[in-house]
């Protein structure tokens, strides 16, 4: 009861003054609204930017590198087995790029349930002809429908039609750089040089556009059959596969279980983009670094308003004491001052908040990087909110608190003979 | 049978500011129920300082004071607090209420605080003391629209809100006119006559002193009569 009284007279002391309040609330209304504002949009281009990766990237690459056997013969050989033995310049000998048994490894990945999905691919070195001059290029022998589905491929093909890659035999679908030089149309034939010297004709389905300039001159892309035949390999040559989970934190270690029972090589997609996590973390400390000196400033002021006010209320304080409030009930009727104007403040603060970001969201925004998006990325997590209301009481608590026990220390006698 | 409402034992007091100085000495004294006192003195003397301390304000003296037979001294601060609310009725020089409320308000406040009665109830016992005081018709104005002789009325109809046991008063005339001093005096006598209440009132003017019933009257820090 005693606390209902004094939530109704802090009630009076703050309309009484409501313009001083309105100063304290605005602070903090601003800094929540601009908090929320910049954590969503920091976020959204995070996530934005993490899914370019992540969208393209595989969680699990199986390959086989090329390099030398760690078993040279000498080492087998038990007259020499207690020696030390030098061997310099060895070679790669006839150690290939190809995974062994392809077939029945993607077969037995297939069946394993923490796996999402996998695309087999073809990794292979040309020259693209133009004229008397050859560029430098690779193709990418690749699964069409399981591009599009893990890696979202058709997301980066800006003109032409991927299906084609598969429905007609000798299509490409060429880097836009590449195009560029190339000077080749769509429909257009292309000559493309294999490592062997032998000219294949191609035609063009399409243009690709990843948003990295140097890979965007040098990439291509055709079906695995396309490039088993300008390989002159089987068809059962595959260089990679590429796997894409369930779960992204099991990468590390199904990459070494695979490794290990299929005998290849096997990389995670942390292992593989190590700046990844840096970046993006770097990204939301900074916002929310931000965020929260914008609050504590905020904070401040409530403080140096809350301050004046008591020094306004003397009289008030020392009335209430000398008819039977306790230091206690002033402290409590302060502190109630500075939450409200959090809790004002603070809610205003939020919708604000949520109308920039709605407002941000139409704020056109092209990137080559990301074809697919036409406006800013902006993020609607209701954690920024809830961390948005809990710091507005928490600043202004703290802000409420030193003078409310100033106030509740006023001695009505010095008040009074004052006057 | 009159039983003492407010004992005084040897209060003493000192200000250490630059030296230290005695302000009250020895001050033992007792009020009983229904008494109309008033304390006078010259300008000085330590009046407001004997008062403070009397109505719990002030802690910081050697001595014992006791109200209704309890003893205040060395009480905490809330303990303190709550015996002023439901004990004790102050009326100040200065009328000191609060700006952001109305007068009804302002004297319904500590009724509130107490929390016996409910807000009708307060309600209709703050209308009847403005009755009596005739300031009825200044219920819903803010109490900075009012002449300071109606301030001083609303004053003291806060100040009889929780029906306390003792109103002290320090100077409450002291701000006002020869007509409306007339007024408030005989508001308390009417106080002190027809409701039996005890009064404990400083003042500096000898004719309002002359009409009580009990003049105790001090010269630096001491009682010399009473
Ligand atoms: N805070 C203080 N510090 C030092 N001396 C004080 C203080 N307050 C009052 N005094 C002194 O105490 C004496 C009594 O003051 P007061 O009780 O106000 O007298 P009165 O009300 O009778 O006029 C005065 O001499 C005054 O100067
Ligand atoms: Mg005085």
């Amino acid at each position: 009861m005693s606390v209902k009284l004094n939530i109704s007279i802090a009630r009076a002391l703050l309309l009484a003054r409501w313009k001083q309040t309105m100063v304290a609330a605005v602070g903090v209304t601003f800094s929540i609204t601009m908090f929320i504002a910049l954590l969503g949009f920091m976020t959204g281009l995070n996530i934005l930017l993490d899914s370019l990766l992540m969208n393209r990237t595989p969680h699990v690459r199986l390959y086989r590198e090329v390099r030398a056997n760690p078993n040279q013969p000498v080492n087998l050989s038990s007259q020499y087995n207690r020696h030390y033995n030098f061997i310099s310049s060895v070679k790669s000998g006839n150690s290939r790029e190809q995974i062994y048994n392809s077939a029945t490894i993607m077969q037995n990945i297939r069946r394993d349930d923490r796996v999402l999905g996998l695309a087999p691919k073809i990794t292979s070195q040309v020259f693209f002809n133009e004229g008397n001059i050859d560029i430098t290029g690779v193709v990418y022998g690749i699964d069409v429908e399981a591009e599009i589905r893990l890696f979202y491929f058709n997301d980066y093909v800006i003109t032409g039609n991927t299906s084609d890659l598969k429905n007609v035999a000798n299509t490409i679908i060429l880097g836009k750089g590449l195009a560029e030089k190339l000077l080749a149309d769509i429909g257009d034939i292309v000559q493309v040089t294999n490592a062997q010297g032998e000219r294949f004709r191609l035609k063009v389905a399409g243009y690709y556009q990843s948003g990295v300039q140097s890979l965007d001159k040098t990439q291509s892309f055709a079906s695995i059959q396309t490039v088993q035949k300008i390989l002159g390999k089987p068809n059962n040559y595959i260089t990679d596969i590429l796997v894409k989970l369930k779960d992204v934190n099991q990468a590390a270690a199904i990459a070494g279980e695979y490794a290990n029972n299929y005998e290849t090589d096997a990389e995670d997609f942390k292992t593989a983009n190590a700046q990844f996590e840096t970046g993006s973390s770097a990204r939301s400390v900074i916002s929310y670094a931000v965020g929260i000196t914008l609050l504590i400033v905020a904070g401040f002021g409530i403080y140096n308003i809350l301050n004046m006010m008591i020094y306004d209320k003397m009289d008030s304080i020392a009335i209430l004491k000398a008819t039977g409030f306790s230091g206690k009930d002033v402290k409590l009727i302060f502190m109630v001052i500075a939450l409200g104007i959090g809790l004002f403040g603070g809610a205003l603060g939020l919708l604000f908040g949520f109308l920039v970001s709605l407002l941000l969201d139409q704020v056109p925004f092209h990137s080559s990087a990301a074809p697919a998006v036409n406006t800013y990325p902006i993020n609607y997590n209701p954690v920024f909110y809830f961390i948005g209301a809990v710091f507005s009481l928490v600043t202004t608590y703290f802000a409420g608190f030193f003078p409310a026990r100033k106030a509740s220390k006023v001695d009505p006698v010095i008040i009074i003979r004052g006057k | 049978m009159s039983l003492p409402i407010l004992e005084a034992k040897q209060i003493c007091k000192q200000f250490k500011d630059p030296v230290a100085i005695n302000v009250l000495n020895d001050i033992s004294f007792s009020v009983n129920k229904g008494e109309f006192v008033s304390v006078i003195g010259k300008s000085g003397c330590g009046k407001s300082t004997l008062l403070y301390i009397l109505s719990t304000m002030d802690t910081d003296y050697q001595g014992e004071l006791l109200i209704d037979g309890e003893r205040m001294t060395g009480r905490k601060d809330h303990e303190l607090a709550s015996v002023r609310n439901e004990k004790i009725g102050f009326v100040f020089q200065f009328h000191y209420l609060l700006n952001e409320f109305s007068v009804l308000q302002n004297i319904i406040l500590p009724g509130q605080k107490l929390n016996k009665k409910s807000l009708g109830e307060l309600e209709n016992r703050a209308m009847e003391l403005m009755k009596i005081l005739g300031i009825q018709k200044l219920s819903n104005k803010k109490p900075n629209q009012l002449s300071g002789g109606e301030k001083q009325r609303v004053a003291i109809a806060r100040a009889l809100i929780n029906e306390p046991h003792i109103i002290m008063g320090d100077e409450p005339t002291g701000n006002l006119d020869k007509k409306n001093s007339e007024i408030v005096f005989d508001i308390f006598n009417q106080l002190s006559a027809e409701l039996g209440q005890s009064l404990l009132i400083v003042t500096h003017d000898p004719e309002f002193a002359a009409r009580t019933s009990r003049i105790i009257e001090m010269e630096d820090g001491r009682i010399i009569r009473q």
